[in-house]
């Protein structure tokens, strides 16, 4: 068994050497896969905040991911195209800087995730699961019905947005981008998960009323987890969109919450690093089965079904030996 | 004013009535012990003032607040701090999480708890479903000083456990008494210890409070009658 801090620092490494490889080869769509397994990694860091420590089953964490794609998107197509977002009371201009891009992608998701978070964590169970899939929904078939942002078409950003001294249309840049953003965020949650909070929240999964017994509402912990964990998954949908320059529907749609979901069930739920290892071996069975037979995905769910049978700790567990104790 | 006061509380398990009328007080600094034979609503007393139970008629104060109506974890900020019959730790953390888990300002830190329980300190970072019994009593009645209470509430802290352990919480409670001056209300079964720590006494009978006073009041006979020993 190798210890858990050396396989995900194992796990960075590899992350990094793939593409780094890929351009020593001269292998751009290499590199372009590597860059999605880090932004899905970024997604399933965020859900496996709730899902995982705060053991909040979310199938509509693809509302942030899509609210942070189209945040991307709006305010680029408004710059691109020179119009304002909107002119009263006062003129919003688009943009195409990355640093504002992420910033209104993670506030826009984190007050998603609050409303959200306050009216559906009134629920528990199959509820709960229900009311998040329900959002979800919601807000895709909203954005079929917009036509000012390309409806059912999606809508397309020309150039890469940028950010200050890079080009960003450089493949190996853009995951550089993408690869110092899922550290920040691997570091930020493994610091909320060791904090008196995160502790709390694992606590209040075990057993609400002994947490409240000791003076902390599940409530205020699951909706701060919840909206932290929304937030995350947003700027994930803001890289995602840069990466293909393009936001549709398709980012809000149940198969994506279910997605995301996968990728922290195959990488272990509630351990920080399970998520990275899950997205990366998503993308390698997509690209490797894929080339295999179109119906790649029926591989893929025996995969699944074999982890969660006989491997609770997901990829993670099943190499560091350690499994997350529950109750 | 009593520090904590229940005034003809009632309390039901769905349609079954397991309080009747149940009134006692403590004082500040004070330790009150709650007796009586098994199932005569002890730990039900415990869940109503907690409010892990809602009382049906009654009053429960604390501080001269009326709790009623109040959510569970909003009592225990007041400064109601409980360990639970059976210990009941969050097994899924260690034992420095536990403790840091709840902690709340005031004078009880990490340091403070594992110098009351050394043992803790050893098993710092041990899972806490790993601990012996002792070692998770101590960690229970650890995490509720970490929540800073004026009033700790022990519900059979010693039950179960080996000789030399409930030798070592019972000095860990008396120390509670003469060095912080905490009330406590108590719940056990053990009078020659009860006797040590113990300035007044409540004995439920089937319910309802059924003697109330001194713990040196308490005679041979009314614990034959209502204690069984």
């Amino acid at each position: 068994m190798i210890r858990e801090s050396t396989l995900n620092a194992a796990l960075l490494i590899l992350l990094l050497a793939v593409p780094l490889a890929a351009l020593l080869l001269d292998e751009p769509f290499i590199i372009t896969l590597a860059t999605r397994a880090v932004i899905f990694a970024i997604a399933g860091v965020g859900l496996n905040l709730a899902l995982g420590f705060g053991g909040l089953v979310s199938l509509g964490h693809a509302a942030f991911f899509g609210i942070g794609g189209y945040a991307m998107g709006i305010l680029a197509y408004h710059a691109q195209t020179f119009t304002p977002i909107m002119e009263w009371p006062f003129v919003i201009q688009g943009t195409k800087a990355m640093p504002v891009i992420w910033l209104t992608a993670v506030v826009a998701s984190a007050i998603a995730a609050l409303g959200i978070g306050v009216l559906s964590l009134r629920t528990t169970g199959i509820y709960f699961i229900m009311i998040t899939l329900a959002f979800g929904q919601m807000l895709f078939f909203f954005t079929i019905s917009w036509p000012a942002y390309g409806g059912e078409d999606g809508l397309s950003i020309y150039v890469r947005n940028g950010f200050a001294g890079l080009n960003t249309m450089d493949p190996i840049t853009f995951f550089a981008i993408c690869y110092g953003l899922l550290l920040a965020v691997l570091w930020l949650v493994s610091r909320i998960a060791r904090s008196p909070f995160g502790l709390a929240l694992g606590a209040a999964r075990q057993n609400e009323a002994r947490i409240q017994a000791v003076g902390q509402r599940p409530f205020t912990l699951y909706l701060v987890a919840f909206t932290i964990s929304g937030a995350i998954t947003g700027l994930a949908g803001a890289l995602f969109a840069d990466l293909n320059r393009f936001v549709s529907p398709t980012m809000f749609s149940w198969q994506t919450s279910g997605e995301i979901m996968v990728f922290v069930i195959l990488g272990g739920v509630g351990r920080v690093f399970g998520p990275v290892a899950g997205a990366a071996m998503f993308i390698f069975l997509e690209h490797v089965l894929g080339g295999l037979s179109e119906f790649w995905h029926i591989y893929l769910g025996a995969i699944l079904l074999g982890i969660v049978l006989f491997a609770r700790g997901g990829l993670i567990g099943l190499v560091s030996g350690r499994e997350v104790a529950d109750d | 004013m009593s520090l904590l006061s229940l005034r003809n509380v009632t309390a039901f398990y769905g349609p079954s009535q397991a309080l009747f009328d149940v009134s006692l007080s403590l004082e500040a600094g004070q330790v009150l012990a709650l007796m009586g034979r098994n199932g005569m609503g002890k730990s039900t007393t415990v869940k109503v003032i907690c409010r892990l139970l809602p009382n049906a008629q009654g009053q429960v104060a604390f501080d001269g607040r009326d709790l009623s109506g109040l959510p569970a974890f909003r009592v225990a900020r007041l400064g109601i701090g409980l360990v639970p019959e059976g210990r009941r730790c969050f097994t899924n953390l260690t034992v420095y999480e536990n403790l840091i888990a709840v902690a709340r300002p005031g004078e009880w830190t990490f340091a403070k708890v594992v110098e009351l329980f050394p043992a803790l300190q050893e098993r710092r970072d041990q899972n806490a479903a790993s601990l012996s019994g002792g070692e998770q009593q101590m960690l229970a009645i650890g995490r509720a000083l970490m929540t800073n209470p004026r009033l700790l509430i022990l519900d059979e802290a010693t039950e179960g456990l080996a000789p030399v352990i409930r030798q070592q919480i019972w000095a860990a409670i008396a120390r509670l008494k003469q060095e912080t001056g905490m009330a406590i209300l108590v719940i056990d079964k053990s009078l020659s210890e009860l006797g040590t720590i113990a300035d007044s006494a409540v004995i439920l009978e089937k319910g309802r409070s059924a003697w109330s006073g001194p713990f040196r009041d308490l005679t041979p006979e009314l614990t034959d009658r209502y204690l069984g020993v």
